[in-house]
């Protein structure tokens, strides 16, 4: 996926968006790092497209609630949470970069339900990894599907600006 | 994010600058946790830990319990007034016993120096100093160290006093280390019957003029008087609680004749108006209470991270 191709999913991913919520019941959640950066572009774009409204975009880190805390062989350093709102009866939108086998998505519901009972939570990705899940988790929104291998890695450059991004699939997992 | 290079937190000594800043890291994280509303991750759900307290202890015995609870953890509570410690059993034989019943890590304090460093080479768990008699308190000096860099910023070259009673002090000893691996300037002050000897070895000044330690400090690290370490009918170390507190007592006169600012700390209990008054204690200037808060959120992060190895 080059940076131009990037642009054209993330308007349409932002129309989805606009189409299904109502954005003064709803809130974007972008799980750190990459998540949270998607999120923020998306929140730009819905804030260009709906002048006036306020839209909440929160990162959520999911380090403390993953599932191989002392199976792997470094801890993973965690990031930030930065939730300025509560979601008690709101509808969310998660945002993540890439989903492969959902486990960092089963996370990130868990570390969002610290922060209240959401009424509903739909799933953004830009990369759907479809046939390596390992748990039943199904994105709502998503920006490109792809058959890969699971020795094989998304990897996604975000590009000097940070406003846009290139996404490879490599055959193995870089250093 | 990196391992922590030691199994076991038994001082500062031995620790390196990147573990300092690592544990610092998680800490961070870790105190945007409990000011949720619901303050708890699931992170150690799988862990049991024991507390052992050999001496008595309110702020950390509490501080260790919240942190444990708050990642999750189990919690087993032990304190050597109400055990088998009377009966004779000796400290390796009590751990050995408890870790027989599944215990993943011991947090202990101990009247003893050197108590958690012998049962880390001792019994097979890892083991976190929570206090060991005049030795060190390195969770005190990291949570001091933290709630520092979060009011200052970087602490190299900042001037720190450590002020009051160095001699039986784990806390100073601990604090010495921990800011000098982090780049600060240290000075001691306080009678001279209450510095030990040879301390100018730790690479730290030593000052017996308080006036003149607070000219010169950005920081001011108010240590309790320990009454309790002081012999009973021995020679005492100072002539009396009055004449200590007109000499190295931290007052709101004191403060006012200086030209700038300082941070104030004290890592409690107070004892209100000998080493602090009141007034200063509750002032602005004073971080006292940050302390204790970043305690729970330090603490959280140094079990994290040594559970992590397990």
């Amino acid at each position: 996926m080059d940076e131009a191709l990037f642009e054209r999913v993330v308007d349409r991913l932002t129309h989805q968006l606009l189409e299904h919520h109502d954005f003064s019941n709803s809130d974007l959640v972008g799980l750190q790092p990459r998540g949270y950066w998607l999120a923020k572009i998306i929140q730009k774009r819905l804030q260009e497209l709906l002048p006036g409204q306020s839209i909440n975009c929160g990162a959520l880190d999911t380090t403390f609630h993953r599932d191989d805390f002392r199976r792997r062989e470094k801890p993973i350093s965690p990031s930030s949470t930065h939730m300025p709102f509560l979601v008690e009866k709101r509808h969310v939108i998660l945002v993540d970069d890439v989903l492969f086998t959902g486990r960092t998505i089963r996370a990130g519901l868990d570390a969002l339900l610290a922060h209240g009972r959401p009424e509903s939570v739909k799933l953004l990705v830009l990369v759907d990894r479809r046939f390596q899940r390992e748990l039943p988790i199904e994105p709502q929104y998503i920006g490109k599907t792809i058959d890969s291998i699971d020795y094989q890695y998304v990897q996604v450059n975000k590009n000097a600006s940070n406003e846009t991004c290139q996404v490879i699939l490599l055959n193995e997992k870089p250093e | 994010m990196n391992k922590l290079s030691v199994r076991h937190l038994t001082g500062i000594r031995g620790l390196l600058q990147n573990d300092v800043e690592l544990i610092f890291q998680a800490a961070k994280e870790f105190k945007e946790v409990i000011n949720r509303p619901i303050k708890k991750v699931p992170s150690l759900r799988d862990i049991t830990i024991a507390n052992l307290f050999f001496e008595n202890s309110t702020r950390t015995r509490l501080s260790f319990e919240l942190a444990e609870k708050r990642l999750s953890a189990d919690v087993v509570n032990f304190s050597a007034g109400s055990s088998s410690v009377k009966k004779g059993e000796t400290l390796v034989d009590t751990v050995n016993n408890i870790l027989a019943m599944k215990v993943d890590l011991v947090v202990m304090r101990h009247p003893h120096p050197g108590a958690p460093e012998f049962l880390s080479k001792k019994v097979d768990t890892i083991v976190v100093n929570a206090g060991d008699g005049t030795h060190e308190h390195p969770t005190q000096a990291l949570l001091d160290a933290f709630s520092l860099q979060e009011r200052l910023g970087d602490l190299s070259n900042k001037n720190i006093a450590i002020v009051g009673d160095i001699r039986h002090s784990r806390v100073a000893i601990s604090n010495i280390l921990c800011l000098k691996l982090l780049g600060a300037n240290i000075r001691v002050c306080g009678p001279k019957t209450l510095i030990p000897k040879y301390i100018d070895a730790m690479g730290v000044e030593v000052s017996h003029d308080l006036d003149e330690t607070l000219a010169w400090c950005d920081v001011a690290n108010m240590l309790r008087i320990q009454l309790e370490r002081q012999d009973e009918g021995a020679v005492p170390y100072f002539p009396s609680l009055r004449e200590y507190a007109n000499a190295f007592g931290l007052n709101r006169e004191r403060l006012d004749r200086l030209d700038h600012p300082i941070t104030i700390m004290h890592p409690g209990p107070i004892n209100r108006g000998v080493e602090i008054t009141s007034d200063v204690a509750d002032s602005e200037h004073a971080i006292i209470l940050d302390q204790v808060e970043n305690g729970v959120a330090v603490r959280m992060a140094v079990l994290y991270l040594l559970a992590a190895n397990t």
